[in-house]
């Protein structure tokens, strides 16, 4: 188990003050000004150096992602934005981070950008989140007004200012060029790749764009060293995670822990257990929405991390684990996934915007048995249809679920088919 | 083809507030010059927070103007994102979630009890303009679940029993406490601190939260 010295997120309960104050008394702000002048190569190499990989899902590695920046200033101005379009069901991670731990993620923004010649970061926070966006501004204009931000960030002389810019209620603008797009004042339609954002990103101009808790947790690592972060997990699976906890447990709850944790160690020490006791467990989704649920068998002894996930082939995704019990209708739960994909699929790619309501339409059906057996492979099969078929991996998140119901829980499905049929023939008899 | 009059309501020529105009232009202000057209959303937030909650052809052609963007530039943002409303909304904008975090923790039983305090279902309005209730996809507040946003507000860990106070509160012309309806700070387990008991200057401060109404 971690232990409370190597947590990062210390206020991560809003027990102490969010305020500038409280922030520095947690250690936060503590010589930026020192890590400023390390330089741009020396804040990349020790992030390469401490494994971070990104905490939004994907987990690509950080370091590298901002080696893609243009190493030489040109005449377009670099950008840092930062996804707070938190809206993977099962996740709330980097709301805890913005209304309790705010800090963090400013400093964190001028220490990537300047490790990435970048001068101006925006953070996109889902529309919903309003409170959230006002602690955030909060922070940003008493960081201003210390003198931590601005045209000379803490005494450093590196120019660096922030926005908070509000969305207003697509979860598609969560895909990196959607934001961007949303952004520019545009319906978020996520763009081809390439070009990547890292050379034609926001407004044109070499951009990255980081999770929250990615950047927020960019501060510590520096203080404390790439080779600290590096020695919690297991390898390529370094350092702290923030998990959510939610659904059938009987004390639901947000917890940073070391990756790689145990999965049943995770839910036994930190949510009170499985409601009903372990053994009235039926199915895990181990990182929100779109990645596989896991059956009982398995969830006994997976890791919590990158490589442990995907190796029982789930994910990590965005660390959202939703428990769910005997009591739950676990067909009646991926149906409710997939109206939720229909719902937000932007609609650009046929596919997707096709796929996501036809999947929709059958698992209706079979989530009462109005269905035939066959159609159990119908399905698989047009889930693979949608799978890497459009622009960006919405459509792929709407499939993953599917496929993962039908390889886990194909038994359960024909049970359905079955009791359906069955109830029929009786009403006719 | 769909004509104007479709997309949106028609309603009262709009101009900002002087308020408003103060902050549309701080908006305007974060981004580079020649770039205003990145304030929208920001600019329909405001137009639809001025409005009564929601947002007239008026007010769209209003900040079409204001942004020098062309008028479909504008609809067809505030057809895309669900935040912006083109129709007459109640005064409470009661939003359930009821994706599968919620739900496994009893969102149909919030659903129900808004329509038995109600009379209403998701999509509808009460008779007195006062209160909509939809339903909402995930929300963010997962391991606070069942949830709910009211306005600007989120309304964590409801039973229907506190989700029945609050809509009486509203009702009433009160503004109910937001955030955990059970006492919860924020996102720690409800059993007791499992972590960050060791913090300095921390865990006592930490042991009154839980008895907190």
């Amino acid at each position: 188990m971690l232990k409370d010295q190597d947590r990062i997120f210390t206020n991560l309960y809003g027990f102490g003050e969010p305020g500038v104050k409280g922030a520095q008394a947690r250690g936060d702000w503590d010589n930026t000004k020192d890590l400023l002048a390390r330089g741009r190569m020396a804040i990349q190499d020790e992030v390469r150096k401490s494994g971070l990989r990104g905490r939004g899902g994907a987990g690509f590695v950080t370091g590298m992602k901002w080696s893609f920046m243009p190493k030489e200033a040109s005449d377009r101005p670099h950008y840092l934005v930062v996804n707070a379009d938190e809206g993977e069901p099962g996740t709330c991670k980097d709301r805890e981070i913005m209304r309790h731990e705010p800090h963090k993620l400013v400093e964190g923004c001028l220490l990537a950008c300047a490790a990435m010649g970048a001068h101006t970061a925006y953070v996109y926070v889902r529309g919903e989140f309003y409170r959230e966006a006002q602690a955030l501004e909060a922070a940003i204009d008493q960081a201003r007004e210390a003198g931590l931000i601005g045209p000379d960030a803490c005494g450093s002389g590196w120019a660096f200012d922030m926005h908070v810019h509000r969305g207003a209620g697509a979860y598609i603008c969560g895909e990196e060029t959607a934001l961007i797009e949303s952004i520019e004042g545009k319906k978020g339609q996520p763009r081809l790749k390439p070009p990547f954002p890292a050379n034609v990103g926001l407004f044109g101009c070499p951009t990255t764009v980081n999770n929250v808790e990615t950047i927020a947790v960019v501060p510590t690592i520096m203080r404390r060293g790439g080779d600290w972060f590096a020695g919690i997990g297991r390898p390529k699976n370094t350092g702290t995670k923030l998990f959510n906890i939610s659904g059938h447990v009987n004390n639901p709850c947000t917890v940073e822990e070391e990756m790689g944790i145990p999965l049943k160690e995770l839910i036994e020490r930190h949510a009170g257990g499985v409601r009903g006791g372990w053994n009235n467990l039926l199915a895990i989704i181990p990182g929100g929405a779109s990645v596989p649920a896991m059956p009982k068998a398995v969830c006994e002894t997976v890791r919590m991390d990158y490589d442990g996930l995907q190796q029982a082939k789930s994910g990590l995704g965005t660390a959202a684990v939703i428990v769910m019990d005997k009591s739950a209708d676990l067909v009646r739960a991926i149906t409710r996934f997939s109206r939720f994909y229909k719902h937000e699929s932007c609609g650009q790619c046929t596919p997707c915007r096709e796929g996501t309501g036809w999947l929709w339409r059958v698992m209706q059906r079979l989530s009462e048995g109005r269905a035939r057996v066959e159609e159990i492979d119908l399905l698989d099969q047009v889930t693979r249809q949608i799978e890497g078929h459009t622009i960006c991996a919405l459509g792929d998140a709407a499939a993953w679920p599917i496929q993962g119901l039908i390889r886990n829980f194909r038994p359960e499905l024909e049970r359905r088919i079955a009791e359906y049929q069955a109830s029929q023939s009786k009403q006719a008899a | 083809m769909s004509s104007r009059a479709e997309i949106a309501v028609s309603g009262p020529p709009f101009a900002f507030t002087e308020e408003n105009l103060a902050e549309a232009e701080r908006h305007i202000a974060k981004y580079p010059d020649g770039r205003q057209a990145s304030a929208l959303l920001p600019l329909l937030h405001l137009a639809q927070r001025q409005n009564a909650g929601f947002l007239t052809l008026q007010a769209l052609d209003y900040i079409a103007a204001f942004l020098q963007m062309a008028p479909i530039r504008v609809y067809e943002v505030a057809t895309f994102y669900t935040m912006f409303k083109l129709h007459p909304m109640g005064r409470h904008h009661v939003e359930v979630c009821t994706n599968v975090p919620c739900w496994l923790r009893g969102s149909d039983d919030i659903l129900a009890a808004c329509r038995q305090k109600l009379g209403i279902g998701p999509g509808e309005t009460t008779a007195d303009g006062m209160f909509t209730v939809s339903e909402a996809e995930c929300l963010g507040a997962c391991v606070n679940a069942p949830m709910m946003q009211i306005g600007d507000d989120y309304y964590e860990d409801l039973t229907p029993e506190t989700t029945v106070a609050i809509i009486e509160a509203l009702a009433r012309g009160e503004t109910p406490k937001p955030g955990s309806q059970s006492g919860r700070r924020g996102a720690e387990p409800a059993g007791g601190l499992t972590s960050l008991t060791s913090m300095p200057g921390e865990p006592a401060e930490a042991g009154k939260s839980g008895g907190e109404a």
